[in-house]
């Protein structure tokens, strides 16, 4: 088992004529992921390794029976996207494109509210179960089959910790990376939920930042909640207030969403919380004992 | 981005938000020729980008144009919170009867627009929210319809007890959201909003900050920059695609990943040293982005050595490795460089490093003890 994505997850890429959308479509299906279509409006007919362009989400639905997309198109036009692939009846959404502004992902979040479908991101690099499926741009040479869940704002953050998991033994069920905006599809409690009943999954890696309070909102659901262990680690204790660390979301704002009440947030919980990113492998291998 | 109330000021006007007639000056002579122009008693006012200027004494009041040219001279030569005052706002002063709050942000976290008034208007609204939430009430705007007169209305009701003033109330309240959304602000704020003894409403002050991410289709409002508040680097790094912030200590660092880049400054401090400075490259590795990022890290006197921490995930260490060179090949840089690189090809990248004098490092880890050492020689 895994969560969200696995062999039976059918790819549409949009934006797949572009440089990312051309390039990630081909890493995706060398990696073993079902990349049955591509979607580009005015493309359709084309090829792009080998996989075939349709004009519209819904043709690349009605022809190969896609079930995910993966955006890779431009911010002005990604917002279109997710709305195209919401109204072609996915069940998940992959947003990669970055720099959308946060109105609009607040729009299409209330959009799919009652319909069954599900976005990741946007800004993020997506999501992989090991030998299984990859959707988005998390590099598939650092992942490794196992029990340990992985869910992270961050990007190449994420790397460096999957990095030493893999190392120290301890493979992944599922890896994502949600999104370093200040609004994103899903959140760190989703997929908690989600890790909770997948019975491959044992225990849990949260990787969060500064910014919001998505992170306090996990920890009272780890403590309520959830049974697996989980273990954390938070980024940007050193990050100065009222400056945006990167991501759109990685603000302290108004005295809240530092990194210590994060921490402190997670240790009330009763969840280990690592200091560094090697020792989230060994705090890890701990808690699954 | 943040604008100043003055900007905001003109952002409201155009959404016809009633604001107090006024003009921004930089030099006492400009707010004497404003206040002779308003012929009535003024306030002058600082604009800087930081809160807490009332409490500072950069709000003046002058009756006079004479009296204008005074104020405004003291305030121009303040420093707020160690910002220069370089503007002030000279606005028609008014009598002010009663004060409330009007304010809209994206929750984050419900991810909707939501709409916060308050009969505690005029003073932090921050604090108020920690000592008396309940004096704050809040709506959550569905962001398909906009907000409705009613529900307008309705909120302002519940602050003034009377009916013809929360009217009023209501429509400039629907006139805000609409500035909010059509500014792609993150935050639109009247505090105070205004009452007047004649019953006439004012927005006295105005706060705007704008999504970064919104600045593509806001060209008018991307122009509203004022690079006088920003550091020289921080400026020159967003111009070349970077992202930059400075700090105080003296480890330079150049980092591909925002995460990463927060996670290698959290680490260097752990280990007993300061991180210079926030770096993100991004997922490229053209020699011209480190060729800047370091010129940018070099132009930090206090940076004493330079720590490359990059995760190469799709991107080809070899290809960073030949950037680095390249780059420090023409640039001829004192300082000791430690290089850190893991990913694809990450062996081709090692052999690279190796003819050159650089220090390369197999951790992250180990990259921070070594760049801690190298800068406390």
């Amino acid at each position: 088992m895994s969560i969200l994505v696995d062999k039976h997850t059918k790819v549409v890429v949009q934006g797949i004529t572009g440089r990312d959308g051309s390039f990630h479509a081909a890493q995706m299906l060398k990696y073993g992921t079902k990349v049955v279509a591509g979607c580009t409006p005015g493309k359709g007919g084309n090829e792009v390794s080998g996989i075939p362009v349709y004009n519209t989400v819904n043709e690349s639905v009605e022809k190969e029976g896609v079930n995910t997309s993966c955006i890779f198109v431009p911010a002005a036009f990604a917002p279109d996207a997710i709305y195209e692939g919401i109204d072609a009846g996915l069940e998940l959404i992959v947003c990669i494109s970055e720099g959308i502004p946060a109105i609009e992902i607040v729009k299409a979040t209330r959009y799919m509210e009652g319909k069954s479908v599900r976005l990741i991101g946007p800004n993020c690099p997506g999501i992989i179960s090991p030998d299984k499926s990859k959707v988005g741009i998390i590099p598939g040479r650092i992942v490794k089959q196992g029990p340990v869940g992985v869910v992270s704002r961050s990007g190449t953050l994420t790397y460096e910790i999957i990095d030493h998991l893999t190392k120290g033994d301890l493979g992944q069920s599922t890896v994502i990376g949600l999104g370093g905006d200040s609004v994103v599809g899903m959140k760190f409690i989703d997929y908690l939920e989600l890790f909770e009943k997948d019975k491959e999954t044992e225990a849990v890696v949260l990787i969060g930042e500064i910014g919001g309070t998505d992170e306090e909102d996990a920890a009272s659901f780890i403590k309520e909640k959830m049974s697996k262990p989980v273990v954390a680690f938070i980024c940007g204790l050193t990050a100065p207030p009222g400056k945006r660390m990167g991501h759109a979301g990685a603000i302290i704002s108004g005295g809240t969403g530092t990194a210590k009440e994060k921490v402190e947030a997670f240790e009330n919980a009763g969840v280990p919380v690592a200091r560094e990113p090697e020792e989230v492998a060994t705090l890890t291998k701990k808690v699954l004992k | 981005m943040k604008i100043h109330e003055y900007q905001a000021k003109m952002i409201f006007k155009d959404f016809g938000i009633p604001v107090p007639e006024g003009e921004v000056a930089s030099t006492p002579n400009e707010a004497y020729n404003i206040a002779k122009r308003l012929s009535k008693p003024v306030v002058v006012k600082a604009q800087v980008l930081v809160g807490g200027r009332g409490k500072a004494g950069g709000i003046k009041f002058a009756n006079t144009p004479n009296e204008a040219k005074k104020v405004a001279s003291e305030v121009l030569r303040m420093k707020i919170k160690g910002i220069k005052v370089n503007k002030v706002l000279v606005a028609e002063s008014i009598d002010i009867e009663n004060e409330a709050y009007m304010g809209i942000i994206i929750d984050r976290s419900k991810k909707s627009p939501v709409v916060m008034v308050s009969s505690e208007g005029g003073v932090d609204i921050e604090e108020v929210s920690k000592k008396s939430p309940e004096k704050i009430i809040k709506f959550y705007v569905d962001p398909m319809i906009g907000i409705l007169s009613h529900r307008a209305r309705e909120l302002c009701f519940k602050i003034y007890d009377d009916p013809k003033i929360a009217i009023k109330a209501g429509v400039v309240l629907s006139k805000l959201y609409r500035c909010f959304i059509e500014s792609d602000a993150s935050l639109a704020e009247i505090n105070p909003f205004v009452v007047t003894k004649e019953k006439d409403i004012w927005a006295l002050d105005a706060k705007m900050n704008i999504d970064d991410n919104g600045l593509y289709r806001r060209p008018t409002t991307a122009q509203m920059r004022d690079l006088s508040y920003e550091i020289p680097g921080e400026i020159e790094a967003r111009n070349k695609g970077l992202s930059y912030i400075k700090l105080d200590g003296n480890i330079g660092c150049i980092v591909n990943g925002a995460g990463l880049a927060m996670a290698t400054m959290d680490l260097i401090k752990l280990y007993g040293g300061e991180p210079a400075n926030f770096l993100d490259i991004g997922g490229s590795s053209s020699p011209t982005k480190v060729t800047n990022a370091m010129s940018i890290l070099l132009s930090d006197k206090n940076v004493k050595a330079v720590f490359f921490n990059i995760f190469g995930g799709i991107t080809r260490c070899d290809d960073v490795a030949n950037g680095i060179v390249t780059s420090l090949n023409k640039m001829k840089v004192n300082l000791p460089i430690v290089i850190r690189l893991t990913g694809t090809n990450e062996d081709k990248a090692m052999e690279i490093l190796k003819k050159t004098k650089l220090i390369t490092a197999f951790s992250m880890a180990e990259g921070a003890k070594r760049a801690i050492e190298l800068a406390g020689r």
